[in-house]
């Protein structure tokens, strides 16, 4: 008996899909992008704090420790409490920990209220200590606990680039598609203007476009106008290699076909040229976000971008930013480590989509 | 050739009109203006500021404005004058400049000669241990903002007890004659802002480097040349690596602007008598001479650098027609 072997038969995307899996650096990325956005998504419950509490006793602390070990023995994990003492010489802060009083780590615990995704109120909170406080990455000026606003933080920094390259997109695929697909002077007076702004190194004019942006506005109002700032930058690139690409693709005999059926320019342009390039744009809106949540930080970090109170990775960063700071307080330097992260993370899944879908594409 | 680089030079101009009227634009719709802060001062009278602006010139209409601006710099080249320094424009920037194109000069040199080797030695190396560290540590370049560096290497100087930190200069050199001393102690402060602006760069071009190389050693000519029996270290200089740097060289034109718009952020976190820290300021306390003048500078050299970037390429490669 021959045995009669079903030739799968895949469609592209799921060819693509199984050229991806193949690279690990990429799968890497994925997974580590999938827990970031779920952190930002769930931040309230995750951080033991809200965001503005300030815990004046306790300014600058360094983070706390979590043991197994105490006085030889093994616990549930916990952390000792900080005490501050004045340095006798030069009045600065110290901290030492009470190493006599342990606090066990406990998990679900009634805290302070906050918004669940912006729906629930709830007081439930992933961990604490029922005494005292517990600071994993140690807090800013205020005391605030800079952990929670790490998470918290993370909504804006991340959100930034996915709202920016969508934004930025569709201006990109509009003006590029209606440059490519009208021609004569409506290409070249849109391919001059997008020549003017690609003659702008980015961080200056970014400065400048944001330094539009009145201080006086609420912060999520500033927050929406850095996206707009970022996105009236990030399209031009974009827009001029969609522009080629449809004029390539306008004397194709499909779309030929469409325009004799008496297909309007639109529908020709979003149904019939544009799903061409979907890989593509795929691929770079994953290269271009980062892009989107350095300039974000960028900005935020030099005071031009996400205002108190709101957080975001650069506004933290920004913390660190004198010499004393960097010597004395080096803890406020870890909201880099989620920027470097979570760029990481996209240039891994971008690269390995690049390859997978095994184009020649810058 | 000349007619092709004049014929290039000569587009710039058109460009460089449009690119005047959008950093003039932009600066004008910055919310309130300079004398703003005289307003909100006891001790200056509606009348004193009104007259403040005229003599500035901010009670004229824009396209005025924008036409004086324009003028002065084509006839006199004088690009206005900044309200917060009270002196001419050109008076402050001159010297930031030169800072400026020799932070990015120095770090331009330092990244080609650490780039350049490494992506040769990976690339002959390709798959083995030494490749992927190499990339990781490209990404980890990649990823991290200049800034950031920059602030992990005065963190890391501090806490080992170092004081060579911020400006370009220790105090005790400041206004002093040039000296071996003080030259060694300029070195001693350079070295971390041409790092950190730097870490990018080097990991663009070594990837770079790495894939050029890659494509060319797997070429039909270097077959040839192995076949012909030359050592392998021949094949790779001579044969390989020359033709593997030509697209570098239209990169390196490329990353001058880079590298000067690097030197913004980091100087104004190191606190360097660059450019970066004029343009912040201007911008924050609505010094619009200033602030435009900077945007106008930082396009014209993004456009020099591609300019000179199609310049070196068509210099190179004799595969290139220019017409």
């Amino acid at each position: 008996m021959t045995k009669v072997r079903q030739r799968e038969s895949l469609s592209p995307l799921a060819m693509a899909w199984r050229r991806f899996k193949r690279s690990k650096v990429g799968i890497a990325g994925g997974v580590i992008l999938l827990a970031l956005y779920l952190m930002a998504l769930f931040a309230g419950f995750l951080a033991p704090y809200n965001i503005a509490t300030q815990h004046r006793q306790y300014p600058l602390q360094p983070p706390q420790r979590i043991l197994l070990l105490h006085e030889g023995r093994l616990m549930r994990p916990f952390t000792y409490p900080m005490v501050r003492e004045r340095d006798p010489v030069t009045f600065r802060n110290l901290y030492v920990e009470d190493q006599r009083n342990p606090q066990p780590i406990r998990f679900l615990v009634r805290g302070e209220r906050y918004r669940l995704l912006g729906v629930f109120t709830t007081d439930l909170r992933l961990f604490g200590v029922s005494e005292g406080h517990f600071f994993p990455l140690g807090t800013d000026r205020f005391g605030r606990c800079l952990f929670s606003r790490i998470l918290v933080g993370s909504q804006v920094s991340l959100t930034v680039g996915l709202i920016g390259i969508l934004l930025s997109f569709s201006i990109g695929i509009l003006i590029g598609g209606i440059s490519g697909y009208y021609g004569g002077w409506v290409d070249t007076a849109l391919q001059r203007l997008i020549e003017v702004l690609l003659s702008f190194p980015r961080l200056p004019i970014l400065l400048a476009l944001a330094s539009i942006i009145p201080p006086r506005w609420p912060s999520t109002w500033i927050y929406v106008g850095i996206i707009a700032v970022l996105a009236l930058i990030g399209w031009a690139g974009l827009a001029r290699v969609i522009r080629g690409q449809v004029l390539a693709a306008r004397e194709i005999e499909f779309v030929q076909a469409a325009k004799a059926l008496g297909s309007s320019d639109l529908r020709i342009i979003l149904r019939h040229v544009m799903p061409n390039l979907t890989s593509y744009l795929v691929i770079a809106a994953t290269l271009a976000l980062p892009g989107y949540i350095l300039g974000e930080s960028a900005l935020s970090f030099l005071g031009l971008g996400i205002r108190e109170p709101m957080a975001s990775w650069g506004l933290l960063l920004s913390d660190a930013q004198n010499f004393e700071s960097l010597r004395l307080h080096p803890w406020l330097l870890t909201p880099g480590l989620l920027i470097v992260i979570s760029v990481l993370a996209f240039n891994f899944v971008g690269d390995a989509l690049r390859d997978a879908a095994d184009t020649k594409l810058a | 050739m000349l007619s092709f680089t004049i014929r290039r030079i000569m587009i710039v101009f058109p460009t460089l009109v449009l690119v005047s009227i959008v950093s003039f634009g932009v600066i004008q719709l910055q919310p309130g203006r300079f004398t703003d802060r005289y307003l909100e001062d006891p001790r200056f009278s509606p009348e004193t500021v009104a007259r403040l602006e005229a003599q500035l010139g901010l009670d004229r209409p824009v396209w005025e404005q924008y036409w004086r601006w324009v003028t002065g710099i084509i006839t006199r080249g004088d690009f206005g004058f900044s309200f917060f320094a009270n002196r001419p424009v050109t008076s402050i920037i001159g010297e930031l400049l030169g800072w400026t194109v020799l932070i990015a000069g120095l770090t331009m040199l330092f990244s080609w000669l650490v780039a350049i080797p490494l992506g040769i030695y990976v690339a002959t190396r390709r798959n083995g241990f030494s490749d992927a560290v190499a990339s990781f540590f490209g990404y980890i370049g990649l990823a991290t903002p200049d800034f950031l560096v920059a602030l992990l290497l005065v963190a890391l100087v501090l806490n080992l007890g170092g004081t060579n930190v911020g400006g370009l200069n220790s105090p005790q050199f400041i206004g002093a004659p040039w000296s071996w001393a003080r030259l060694i102690d300029l070195l001693n402060h350079l070295w971390i802002p041409i790092l950190a602006v730097g870490t990018s760069t080097i990991a663009v071009l070594m990837r770079q480097m790495r894939a050029n190389l890659l494509d060319v050693l797997n070429a039909d000519f270097v077959r040839t040349a192995r076949a012909k029996g030359l050592r392998e270290r021949t094949v790779t200089y001579r044969h390989a690596v020359r033709n593997a740097i030509n697209p570098l060289v239209s990169l390196a034109g490329l990353s001058l602007p880079e590298l000067i718009n690097g030197t913004i952020i980091v100087s104004i976190v190191l606190n360097l008598p660059t450019i970066g820290p004029l343009l912040f300021q201007s911008l924050m306390a609505q010094d619009q001479f200033v602030a435009m003048t900077m945007l106008l500078f930082s396009s014209l050299f993004l456009m020099l650098g591609n300019l000179l970037a199609d310049l070196a390429l068509a210099w190179v490669d004799p595969r290139i027609r220019y017409d």
